[in-house]
């Protein structure tokens, strides 16, 4: 199951020029700076914005092709979109709101009740919407979209217009959302942050043109791809508790092909959870060092090395059995080391360096 | 006022050929000496008019100097203060909140009946209100079109005029002008208050 994206636009100042395929169901992230072209897609893919071309297709249905004529408007066109300022109706109570798409779709997977329970929005739903705080809106604004039945649920920027306390507390729904409902969902944001936490597949997008696609693990252990390049550049591990030593205070998590221990975790063994693994903690290492305080001496293999001449670094990808690590070090590190291409090398990690995500 | 109302959204949000035309035919009553325009009334509507001669032949009814003819030349009179102010509602609404009911399934007349009219119900109602007192001013239309009989098409003005003709009448019309500026200052409180109790309700 996928979800295929192609569009072409010649706006006057820049050129669109997007393509790219996702697995479907997850939530694919569409990220590049302001003014990229991905506010484009997600009005292109509703079909407020009709491109020069323009082919969607998710799970196998057609939702628009411009080459064979297929362009339904947007009220026929079942596509949930959640726009970063809400835009739920004044005159309408919250309840009114989150039933306007449902009344008008025909009947669906999605529950009345279930929404309201999943966004935890049971409170509010006599209340009017300029009552309620920006995330409270924001939630109610989804749940709204949820209910129109849509095939493919479309996020802008959902959260760019909150403050950092309002965005950690709509965050725990939205992964839950991920979860709960088996849709897909396409995400635009230029919060690394959202990305970690949200993305299973990574679109980068720069100047309308698709830079880079895939899953969120290898796109974000690439050094020759910008999300590795920034100053706060980090892996992802999708891993899963394997053990709790209470002695120890420690929990051995497995992922990636890699075993990686951190301080105690509050989390059922088994349930998985998403490992960031900032460069610049990384340590690279020829031989094991011994005496060490130390928990993890992950071995890979060096896939790629980027120069970073701004910072005076060099980024270097470390391919692990499935999955990737980035370290950040100095090109003198590099010499020393003998680093190249292929090479073996081993990379230390501190357990209280390693940021445990959702899952 | 429903004629007003679509008037105002054809002209808000569509661009045709016409639209300069329209848009001139509806605010002429407004740049027109009102004798004028009660003339041109006379004209279309009168019992050998185009129009007027088909509403008595088929319908049987008379609007040359009758109650209803009065109505009539108050709302062509009105007309364009109406469609001004629901225009301007209509064009303040925020286009994004139309967008959001049609990515969730609404289509046009849905839209307008669900999202855009409710949120331009503040200026439709001020503008009804304000257009009803002005109709109680009208004179020059009236006069002409549906003349000055009084108990059928004698307007408030057209009666404190009349008053003001005969010796002594001037009580009279000093009654009649109180009258009218109670009206017009009802109308006037009315509209702001129902403007702004609409405006809370949308949360603005």
């Amino acid at each position: 199951m996928s979800l295929s994206v192609l569009l072409r636009h010649r706006f006057p100042t820049v050129r669109m020029d997007i393509a790219f395929e996702v697995p479907t169901p997850g939530v694919t992230v569409l990220f590049g700076p302001s003014g990229s072209g991905k506010s484009t897609i997600i009005s292109a893919a509703s079909g407020l914005l009709r491109p020069d071309e323009c082919c969607i297709v998710v799970d196998g249905k057609v939702l628009a092709d411009t080459a064979s004529g297929i362009w339904l408007p947007p009220e026929r066109r079942r596509m949930g979109l959640v726009f970063q300022d809400a835009r739920l109706f004044p005159h309408m109570s919250v309840a009114t709101n989150l039933r306007f798409g449902l009344r008008r779709a025909a009947p669906g997977p999605v529950q009345f009740n279930e929404v309201v329970e999943l966004l935890g929005i049971g409170a509010l739903l006599a209340r009017r919407p300029h009552t309620l705080s920006g995330g409270e809106r924001q939630r109610v604004a989804i749940g709204r979209a949820l209910l129109a039945q849509p095939h493919l649920l479309l996020m802008d920027e959902p959260l760019a217009s909150l403050d950092s306390a309002r965005k950690s507390e709509i965050m725990p729904y939205l992964t839950r959302l991920k979860t709960a409902l088996n849709l897909p969902i396409v995400y635009v944001t230029h919060a690394l942050d959202e990305v970690a936490q949200l993305a299973d597949s990574m679109v980068l997008i720069e100047a309308g043109r698709v830079i880079g696609s895939g899953p969120l693990p290898e796109i974000a252990a690439r050094t020759d791809m910008p999300l590795a390049q920034r100053d706060d550049a980090g892996a992802l591990l999708l891993c899963r508790v394997a053990e709790h030593d209470a002695r120890r205070e420690l929990s051995r998590l497995e992922g990636g092909g890699a075993t990686l221990w951190v301080p105690l975790l509050d989390a059922p063994v088994g349930s998985e959870r998403r490992l960031r693994i900032p460069a610049r903690e990384v340590i690279l290492a020829g031989k094991p060092p011994d005496a060490i305080s130390l928990h993890n001496i992950v071995p890979g293999r060096v896939r790629r090395m980027t120069a970073d001449a701004a910072r005076r670094s060099v980024l270097v990808e470390i391919a692990l059995p499935s999955g990737a690590l980035i370290s950040r070090v100095t090109p003198d590190a590099i010499v020393r080391l003998d680093l190249a291409a292929d090479r073996p090398v081993l990379a230390l990690i501190k357990s209280t360096s390693i940021e445990v995500l959702g899952s | 006022m429903p004629l007003a109302v679509v008037t105002a959204w054809v002209l808000a949000r569509y661009r045709f050929p016409g639209r300069p035309v329209l848009n001139a035919l509806v605010h002429l009553p407004l740049v027109l000496p009102p004798v004028v325009t009660g003339w041109l009334l006379l004209i279309i509507f009168g019992i050998r008019g185009p129009i007027g001669s088909l509403l008595n032949e088929w319908f049987g009814i008379r609007l040359v100097f009758t109650t209803a003819g009065a109505a009539v030349a108050c709302a062509v009179m009105t007309f364009p203060v109406m469609v001004r102010a629901v225009r301007l509602a209509l064009e303040t609404a925020d286009p994004g909140l139309e967008q959001a009911a049609r990515t969730l399934g609404a289509g046009r007349l849905d839209r307008l009946f669900n999202v855009t009219l409710p949120l331009a119900s503040p200026g439709i109602l001020v503008g009804g209100i304000v257009a009803y007192a002005t109709c109680l001013g009208e004179f020059g239309a009236v006069i002409t079109f549906a003349a000055n009989i009084p108990g059928q098409t004698q307007t408030l003005p057209l009666a404190i005029y009349a008053a003001l003709q005969v010796p002594g009448g001037e009580a009279k019309a000093a009654e009649l002008s109180l009258v009218s500026l109670t009206l017009a200052l009802i109308g006037l409180l009315l509209s702001e208050w129902i403007g702004k109790r609409l405006n809370i309700m949308l949360g603005r």
